[in-house]
């Protein structure tokens, strides 16, 4: 794997730590799965890795210089971010990564109070769908999507992307 | 090279790089030929069809033949590891199977590709995708993953080498897509896309999570996604795991 698309991938996974850390908290609860990890492998860790919640509107310049670290063979390596505080509390996450892969994402800290977990998606999805946004422009080599019948294949990108 | 057929009703298209045209071809025509296959034995619109035979004995599997306990395997496999959510079989017996057949046929039709010599090609079954190698100069497939709200927009593009891709959503086909644990249709996402080593366990994966709703991106990952994408029912992007944006941390 060449490291251009290398970055890409880190890039994204590093924006899902404040994904993690808010969906996360959200839907699987807190500590799940890192143990059995951290104590086979030897860890490694770097503070200040995670950007904060509220850097919407710079997300590639920090986590893209910090990115840079994990190696591309599968070791583990945990990254710890520095606690940001956000006007809903200060929030803290450590991720695990095999590779470029998050294996576990568990938070240190975050707000407690009920119903502020949906708000501080609120900040971190944008940042997911900026990355989103920003990759529609590329060249497109093929599409997927729910199955299509041939109606409305038709309509559809893949259509064109067959007839070029 | 691009050949294109309508099989199992779904427009499919195979797209190769790299090879001597004949050779493309005949490979090409023996993909189709797999798919051809599956849908003889697997269509439920064919009376003759094994899957239509056993379903006319109210689901007796016995004597089916390798690729039916295959593909009831798989399926029996994800319907328990998504705790019912993934269903194939309804309640009076029969077997409902479409949710394994597509990716599994186009999956053996992308691997006789490579047994064929083929290294750089990129199968689309309706939507279904499987690639290997690369489309040229070695950069890497770029995937457009659907917008659930447009037939002519994309929520993101994915660059992939060597995976399956595959989407789950009702915008096509309409609430097809059932929740076995109550039988109603799933509405948790609009769209799941997930991202896997193979093309089967990628469409498995994405109807399960579609099933499951927001709690399947996350167990998806421990079932062998390498990464998902999804659009939750309000319109949120939510996405996890090894997903490489095209474009992503570079600049154009």
């Amino acid at each position: 794997m060449n490291n251009k698309s290398w970055r890409g991938t880190v890039l994204f996974t590093i924006i899902l730590v404040v994904m993690g850390a808010t969906v996360g908290l959200k839907l699987y609860g807190v500590g799940e799965q890192s143990t059995a990890l951290s104590s086979a492998h030897a860890t490694t860790t770097t503070p200040s890795a995670t950007p904060t919640p509220s850097a919407s509107s710079t997300p590639a310049t920090t986590p893209t210089s910090s990115a840079a670290a994990p190696a591309p063979a599968a070791t583990t390596k945990t990254v710890t971010g520095t606690a940001v505080d956000t006007r809903y509390g200060p929030v803290q996450v450590k991720v695990t990564f095999e590779g470029t892969k998050i294996t576990a994402i568990d938070a240190i800290q975050y707000p407690t109070e009920s119903g502020r977990d949906q708000e501080i998606n609120s900040q971190a999805i944008p940042m997911l769908q900026q990355e989103a946004m920003s990759s529609q422009s590329a060249k497109i080599d093929t599409i997927s999507g729910a199955t299509y019948t041939s109606e409305g294949y038709i309509q559809s990108l893949q259509s064109a992307i067959d007839q070029r | 090279m691009r050949f294109l057929e309508t099989v199992m009703g779904i427009p499919m298209s195979i797209d190769i790089r790299e090879a001597e045209e004949n050779v493309a071809a005949a490979a090409a025509e023996r993909a189709f030929q797999v798919l051809r296959d599956a849908d003889a034995r697997f269509s439920s619109y064919r009376p003759d069809s094994e899957l239509s035979r056993v379903n006319a004995r109210g689901g007796d599997a016995s004597g089916v033949s390798d690729d039916f306990a295959e593909v009831v395997g798989l399926g029996s496999t994800m319907a328990e590891a998504s705790g019912g959510a993934f269903r194939i079989r309804r309640p009076d017996g029969t077997w409902d199977l479409d949710g394994v057949v597509k990716g599994w046929a186009a999956d053996r039709a992308a691997r006789s590709l490579s047994r064929g010599g083929l290294r750089d090609y990129c199968l689309n079954a309706g939507g279904d995708v499987a690639v290997s190698g690369s489309p040229g100069e070695g950069r890497p497939w770029n995937v457009g993953v659907r917008s659930p709200d447009s037939a002519t927009e994309v929520l993101a593009v994915l660059e992939v080498r060597d995976v399956g891709v595959a989407t789950s959503g009702a915008y096509e086909r309409g609430a097809h897509i059932v929740d076995g644990r109550s039988g109603g249709a799933a509405t948790g996402l609009r769209s799941a896309t997930v991202v896997a080593a193979d093309l089967t366990t990628a469409d498995l994966l994405a109807t399960a999570v579609f099933a499951l709703g927001e709690d399947g991106i996350r167990w998806a990952m421990g079932n062998g996604a390498r990464g998902v994408l999804a659009v939750d029912a309000a319109g949120r992007l939510l996405g996890l795991g090894e997903l490489a944006f095209a474009g992503g941390g570079r600049p154009r």
